[in-house]
């Protein structure tokens, strides 16, 4: 298992951390640039989908679940969490710097403490199993991926030990 | 789920269930997905070796993955029926959140994921601040 990541794997975390945050702006604008929608008339829901904003941000999200299901393919669930994470902060930035929205204190935290948990992470090992269905030699059970996970356990903790 | 739909301000306990409900049921349709993803091996290779048809077939007859989807359609429908109920400015972020702390949770005893202590920081880190910027 890779814990060394290519750089094709680090362009699909980094679209799976602002594709979410950009897709929600494309719906949030396509909808509100709408005139209201009641409930009686449930039928413009659907039309909605057609117009280009909304359609763009649906694309955005289709993407999205699709290179995050990637990601998980070869990266763990606690790897690639704070990455999606990531994207709030991206939003952060660009509404200060773009749009010169003002961020309150409190939010700069929030930008901060995400930033460093990702910084955490990221330095570690992107996968630390093995994929659970590795096709086993025929040879016997003493060579399933989970022997070899906790082999390497073992590992580290020798090496923690020096 | 309970009797509350003519509840204007839930109480303290309505509330903690209804998060609770979203917080679990979208936790488990996230490790249901990512057990899938796991078992499946790399996607791109699968791509490379079978084209987009072929991994789209991969991802969506595996029944882990069904079960994940199933779940996290629940988590959504709760959090509609939150949102009924609450503000979004307390349920989004209190959910979010809370989630990646049961994420983090579950992939250490579900998913064999290795949390060392580096890990655990960032996802009480990254909880926080997703807390926080949300809010």
């Amino acid at each position: 298992m890779a814990h060394r990541l290519s750089l094709q794997q680090y362009l699909i975390l980094a679209f799976v951390s602002i594709s979410v945050p950009l897709g929600d702006t494309a719906l949030s604008h396509g909808m509100t640039s709408l005139p209201a929608i009641s409930l009686a008339h449930p039928l413009t829901l659907i039309a909605a989908v057609f117009t280009p904003w909304i359609a763009l941000g649906i694309l955005l999200l289709i993407g999205y679940f699709a290179s995050y299901l990637t990601a998980l393919s070869w990266a763990d669930l606690t790897y690639v969490m704070p990455a999606t994470a990531l994207g709030n902060v991206f939003v952060a930035l660009l509404a200060h710097f773009w749009l010169h929205e003002t961020i309150s204190p409190m939010r700069w935290m929030g930008v901060a403490l995400i930033t460093v948990g990702v910084g955490f992470v990221a330095h570690g090992p992107a996968s630390t199993t093995p994929p659970l269905n590795l096709p086993t030699p025929s040879s016997g059970a003493e060579d399933s991926p989970l022997d070899d996970a906790l082999e390497g356990d073992a590992d580290v903790e020798k090496e923690q030990v020096r | 789920m309970m009797q509350a739909t003519n509840l204007i301000q839930p109480s303290f306990w309505q509330a903690t269930a209804m998060i609770a409900t979203i917080v679990l049921t979208s936790s488990t349709g996230e490790v249901l997905t990512a057990a899938a993803m796991k078992s499946m091996g790399d996607l791109d290779v699968i791509r490379a070796r079978s084209g987009m048809k072929g991994a789209i077939r991969a991802v969506v007859t595996s029944p882990l993955f069904v079960a994940g989807i199933f779940f996290m359609a629940i988590a959504f429908f709760s959090l509609l029926f939150a949102l009924n109920h609450m503000n979004l400015s307390l349920v989004g972020p209190a959910a979010a959140s809370l989630t990646l702390v049961t994420n983090t949770i579950a992939a250490k005893f579900f998913l064999k994921e290795r949390v060392d202590r580096r890990r655990w920081t960032a996802a009480v880190l990254v909880c926080i601040g997703v807390y926080l910027l949300a809010h």
